[in-house]
């Protein structure tokens, strides 16, 4: 199958003004129109899919996606309800929905479907769609705005939708639904009485369509502190949709971009601007900070051992023994820790499997089931060593099957405890359990300390499969 | 009606016109006003004449407006204590879940049926409003209410009745005293959940009408502090309409205390083995603030606040509790506690403010 990708991308407000009453004032009326342009953008650009990340849809327990195929609502705005009701019913390509999750679990966020008739779509998302696929000509796809989720996690989350789309092998239309300042009037207006709330908002807000007009995605990205600080609303959540956007389109400036449209509504600033990906040219870009492929925060408060519980669905062909060891015999996997140290996970002389001491920690999350011996400042901690020897093992057997051995074939074992008092019956249970039918040779040391907070690490011996 | 040849003026005039946190039957400062009014007319003092005169004066009183708030409550929302509760209402099923909580519930439940009410008004801060406070103005609202975090808890049918006549009093007192205010006359508009929650925690049947008050976010756009002073005066206004009204309410603030959620959730939602405080500096503020609510300290909550609002992640931000101790006039009795405890890790404190001295002095509470 072809690989999908993104055809077009595109900035639109959220305020239900342009979709309810664009009589009432000649700029609401310009971001209708604005907006009808847009559709007929999407339409040219043979997008088969629409993707529409709204951050007026918070989420608090990780990221969601609309997972209901044909949502249906009467949609009345919070604070704009006396403009009218937003009746809707929109088509969700659910299939999409499900590889966009599984997509930003394999790269380390917690995400889930959302399947409700009822579920209460944002007023956003539901201007975004309603003017931009009136008639349901495309799927759809909807993804939320945590709100706790910082840089890191946006852009992940942006690069996940990525992967789904390539995976989809479809062409996609995504939309980031945000105002730019921010700030309305927080007393009723007339609205032919409405402008930018300040000079201020007005001249960033300038700027920021200047670098899109241009095409400079990523410039505004990594502006993206800076326009929070400015003109938004501070302790509104960060201005973040073009962190997202990037993630998602490339963290480049090879766009041509264009303002379609750039008006308040009560006072804040909104503009609709699409950016179509150039093939032809190198735009210049000047990145100060990381990248990041995978998300590693701390997110886990309830207990570490949930870790453990999460199983990845990783829709990936799986190379042949052959093809993963190299002609030097070194081995490494994604589905174990990643190794601290210019060192592989295990490697091959002759008919023998020499592995890297492998300790509890988790392949994608890092977390250590039991729990971590000592905090970042050095206190330390109560740890359950069970739960860290059954992890160790286990990642111990994920090498060996991964390298074409088994744990069946493990001859002999060094394993070295932090602290051999506290923690040797608990080891020495669990190890019981693995392998006292397998019988390997087995060394048990205490040393000072780990490379890592853990408590127990293993080196293996094992023989290979014929 | 005059009142035995003795008239109401001077002291007996400003009682009048108190709202009823200050309109106290003490028999001290009746006999005072009994006795400026009498002598100004030169009438020989009687206990007859002081005992007709109080009767006018309960009379006029009562043909002004009399209502009263006889509660102030302190209800949270997590739709968790629904989801566990089993309603009819509600579409998914639990096994169990936050009893601890649920039971307060039932004692703040037990200790309502004591109270006579016609109305509840409450402030949630799920409706969230920054174009000023607006105010349910329709007089029925029925649809399906689906908490857009836990979704997979709460899905909920309501059907509730609306006191539009108290609403739009609020509101005409709230846009007196300078507050921009507005009616919510859209019949497709849909009830948020925290409202629902608190409302349906604290009174399941249903059968009393109630006004919901929007959470204007001005803690967003400037601070605590702005926040704390518009809800005071929200507060303010809506003690002197329901005195209007003649009506006796429950105010209820629905909200959470220290507010720090977990970002994940147990595969098992109500697996009690998960549910504990984020941290341990949330628990410490909860229970400052807990302390100083059962010692009677409320006006010393607020001037915490600010601190505590930034310091927790506390819900609060959101005004409703501020508004209902403006509307209390700021209780000096202390509280009843009646639970505490934590879900998906935020603080979660229920608690009443029973406004009836007579009640408080059987009961053994008083003033501090």
């Amino acid at each position: 199958m072809k690989e999908g990708e993104v055809v077009l991308g595109l900035l639109v407000p959220a305020h239900p003004h342009p979709l309810l009453c664009p009589e009432k004032n000649p700029g609401w009326a310009r971001l209708r129109e604005a907006y009808e342009q847009a559709r007929m953008i999407i339409e040219e650009s043979e997008a088969e899919l629409v993707l529409v990340y709204s951050t007026l849809w918070t989420s608090i327990i990780g990221h969601q996606f609309q997972g209901l195929k044909e949502p249906e609502w009467i949609h009345v705005d919070q604070d704009f309800h006396y403009l009218g009701s937003m009746p809707y019913k929109f088509l969700i390509d659910t299939e999409f929905a499900e590889g966009l999750s599984n997509c930003a679990n394999s790269r380390g966020l917690v995400s889930r479907v959302v399947a409700h008739q009822g579920f209460p779509i944002d007023t956003g998302t539901v201007v975004a769609l309603s003017l931009l696929n009136p008639d349901n000509r495309l799927e759809a796809g909807i993804c939320s705005s945590n709100i706790y989720s910082n840089r890191a996690e946006t852009i992940v989350l942006g690069k996940s939708a990525n992967d789904a789309i390539k995976k989809s092998g479809k062409k996609v239309a995504v939309v980031v639904v945000s105002s730019l300042s921010n700030r309305m009037f927080t007393e009723k207006i007339n609205p032919h009485e409405d402008k930018i709330h300040s000079q201020k908002d007005d001249e960033w807000n300038s700027k920021i369509l200047e670098f899109l007009d241009e095409g400079r995605l990523e410039d505004v990205s990594q502006l993206s502190r800076e326009i929070h600080q400015q003109i938004r609303v501070q302790k509104v959540v960060a201005f973040k949709p073009m962190w997202w956007l990037a993630g998602v389109m490339g963290q480049h400036n090879n766009f041509a971009g264009k303002v379609h449209a750039y008006e308040s509504v009560h006072g804040a600033g909104c503009a609709v601007v699409s950016l179509i990906p150039k093939l032809d040219d190198v735009g210049d870009k000047e990145y100060d900070e990381d990248d990041v492929e995978e998300y590693h925060g701390d997110r886990n408060v309830l207990e570490s051992i949930e870790a453990e519980n999460t199983n990845f669905e990783i829709d990936e062909e799986i190379p042949t023994i052959e093809e993963k060891i190299s002609q030097e015999g070194r081995f490494s996997t994604s589905r174990a820790p990643k190794p601290v140290g210019a060192y592989p996970h295990a490697r091959k002389v002759g008919d023998l499997l020499y592995l890297s001491g492998v300790g509890p920690r988790q392949s994608r999350s890092n977390a250590i089931p039991g729990g971590p011996v000592r905090d970042s400042l050095g206190k330390e901690l109560d740890y359950n060593m069970k739960a860290q020897t059954i992890a160790c093992i286990e990642n111990v057997k994920t090498i060996l099957e991964d390298s074409g051995s088994s744990i069946e074939d493990v001859v002999d074992i060094t394993s070295f405890l932090i602290d051999m008092d506290r923690d040797f019956a608990d080891y020495n249970s669990v190890y019981a359990e693995y392998f006292s039918e397998i019988q390997p040779t087995r060394t048990t040391l205490e040393i000072s300390a780990l490379p890592t907070p853990i408590a127990v690490e293993m080196k293996i011996i094992a023989k290979l499969n014929k | 009606m005059k009142p035995a040849g003795i008239p109401i003026k001077g002291g007996a005039i400003e009682l009048l016109k108190s709202p009823f946190t200050k309109f106290k039957f003490s028999a001290t400062t009746l006999a005072a006003s009994f006795a400026e009014c009498s002598d100004t007319y030169g009438h020989q003092q009687s206990s007859y004449d002081f005992f007709q005169w109080v009767h006018v004066l309960v009379n006029i009183r009562s043909s002004m407006g009399g209502g009263r708030i006889v509660a102030g409550l302190l209800a949270p929302h997590p739709p968790h204590l629904v989801y566990a509760e089993n309603p009819p209402q509600n579409e998914p099923s639990a096994e169990c879940g936050w009893e601890s909580l649920r039971w307060g519930y039932e004692r703040l439940r037990k200790q309502l049926e004591d109270i006579d009410y016609d109305v509840i008004v409450i402030l949630s801060p799920h409706w969230q409003t920054y174009i000023g406070t607006h105010f349910l103005g329709l007089k029925n609202f029925k649809s399906l209410s689906v908490d857009p975090i836990f979704p997979n808890l709460f899905r909920y049918h309501y059907d509730i009745n609306i006191d539009v006549e108290l609403a739009k009093m609020i509101h005409d007192e709230a846009e007196l005293d300078g507050l921009s205010v507005r009616m919510m006359e859209n019949p497709d508009f849909r009830v948020d959940y925290g409202t629902i929650t608190s409302c349906h925690l604290t009174n399941p049947t249903w059968d009393k009408p109630i006004v919901s008050i929007s959470s204007n976010r001005s803690v967003h756009y400037y601070s605590v502090e702005v926040m704390q002073e518009m809800m005071t005066k929200l507060g303010e206004a809506t003690r002197k309409a329901i005195w209007k009204s003649g009506k006796k309410a429950v105010v209820i603030s629905s909200n959470s205390l220290s507010h720090r959620h977990f970002v994940n959730e147990s595969k098992v939602p109500e697996d009690m083995s998960k549910e504990h405080i984020t941290n341990h500096s949330q628990y410490l503020w909860d229970m400052k603030m807990i302390n100083m609510m059962k010692n009677g300290k409320t006006k010393e909550l607020i001037e915490m606040m600010p601190e505590f609002t930034e310091q927790s992640v506390a819900e609060t931000d959101g005004g409703a509790l501020t508004w209902m101790l403006s509307s209390l006039d700021h209780p000096t009795y202390p509280a009843t506690i009646h639970e505490y405890g934590t879900i998906i890790g935020t603080g979660n404190v229920i608690a009443t403010w029973d406004t009836n001295d007579e009640k408080r002095k059987i009961q053994g509470v008083s003033e501090k």
